[in-house]
């Protein structure tokens, strides 16, 4: 019976190993989620309107952090193509950290995904949503609670596989 | 032409270049740490900031803690730390201010709960186990014993003694 131990110890590291072969240390569990969205009040990046995350209460809503300066945004930048086009999805998006034109004229030269483009300068509405790795994507239900979080860019696989279904389950929910 | 400068031109030796490049070491070796000149009220705001700022992780680069990264996000949360130090807030609700951000992983030190239990105890079970194996390997009959010696040593040791 006890011979049978080290065995049963090396096939347990081994699952460990298989584990944790699959899985991106640096895809950290939000402790946002399931909480009510963090408060902002922050100004468009194109006009002097202000909103907050109650301006898009009712509504579930995607919650995109991105900048100019960022390369994975642009392979990102197709995907979020593709959610715009997601019936009663509002699309949100947050420029972090960047400079007013640059963050302008890339979304000229891209194109536009966002309902809602908001300017987040010193990047303290980032830090009060644990942005840590830009791109970051958050969805909130029709309460304005987080309800998934991503790190880094969306693949296709992740919109067709993981978005797609939430966000249909969210907006199946109540208000 | 006589150049009226011709005397002040100094043929530098190699001991003066290297105070030359002393100094200048030393100049920038001061100007890297002057960028990094913070102004607490007291001596306690000033260790509670060291200590947090050692304690946090930068979660951009994970092997490194907020004193030791120049990520840019290692830079906001060591500056927020700042202010919130100056305002005199106390460790407790800096380091809830930031898990509540960023979770667990910004603490270095894991706090104890259940989806922890098995970092905190999985040590103490391996070596409980190797205990067990151990007592269990010296407790039970020893592969070799010097009990009886062999005939053929008895013979060997009768013609010894012959």
């Amino acid at each position: 019976m006890w011979k049978f131990i080290p065995l049963v110890l090396f096939f347990g590291l081994l699952g460990f190993l298989a584990r944790g072969l699959d899985l991106d240390p640096s895809e950290l569990p939000s402790p946002l989620i399931d909480k009510p969205a963090p408060q902002f009040q922050l100004q468009s990046l194109y006009d002097a309107s202000e909103h907050s995350p109650e301006s898009f209460a009712g509504d579930v809503w995607l919650f995109n952090v991105w900048a100019s300066w960022c390369r994975a945004c642009v392979t990102e930048h197709p995907v979020l193509e593709q959610l715009k086009q997601i019936d009663g999805l509002t699309m949100v998006g947050l420029n972090h950290k960047d400079v007013l034109d640059d963050g302008r004229s890339w979304l000229n030269r891209f194109g536009n995904p966002f309902d809602t483009v908001l300017f987040d300068q010193q990047g303290g509405t980032g830090i009060n949503w644990g942005v840590y790795g830009v791109p970051e994507t958050f969805i909130m239900d029709k309460k304005g609670v987080v309800r998934y979080k991503h790190i880094g860019p969306i693949s296709e696989k992740d919109f067709k596989t993981i978005l797609v279904p939430l966000i249909k389950q969210l907006q199946a929910e109540q208000a | 032409m006589v150049n009226p400068y011709r005397k002040t031109i100094i043929k530098p030796s190699i001991l003066q270049l290297f105070a030359v490049l002393c100094v200048l070491l030393g100049l920038a070796l001061n100007a890297q740490s002057a960028e990094t000149v913070l102004k607490f009220e007291n001596e306690g705001h000033a260790a509670l900031y060291l200590r947090l700022t050692q304690e946090f992780r930068c979660l951009k680069c994970q092997n490194q803690n907020l004193a030791g990264s120049n990520a840019d996000l290692a830079q906001d949360l060591r500056n927020e730390i700042y202010q919130a130090v100056v305002s005199g807030q106390g460790r407790e609700e800096i380091s809830d201010y930031l898990v509540a951000r960023y979770g667990d992983f910004v603490l270095y030190r894991p706090p104890v709960k259940k989806i922890t239990y098995l970092l905190w105890f999985g040590p103490f079970v391996l070596l409980l186990f190797a205990i067990i194996g151990g007592w269990r390997l010296i407790s039970s009959k020893p592969a070799f014993t010097a009990a009886e010696p062999s005939e053929a040593l008895e013979a060997a040791r009768r013609r010894l003694n012959e």
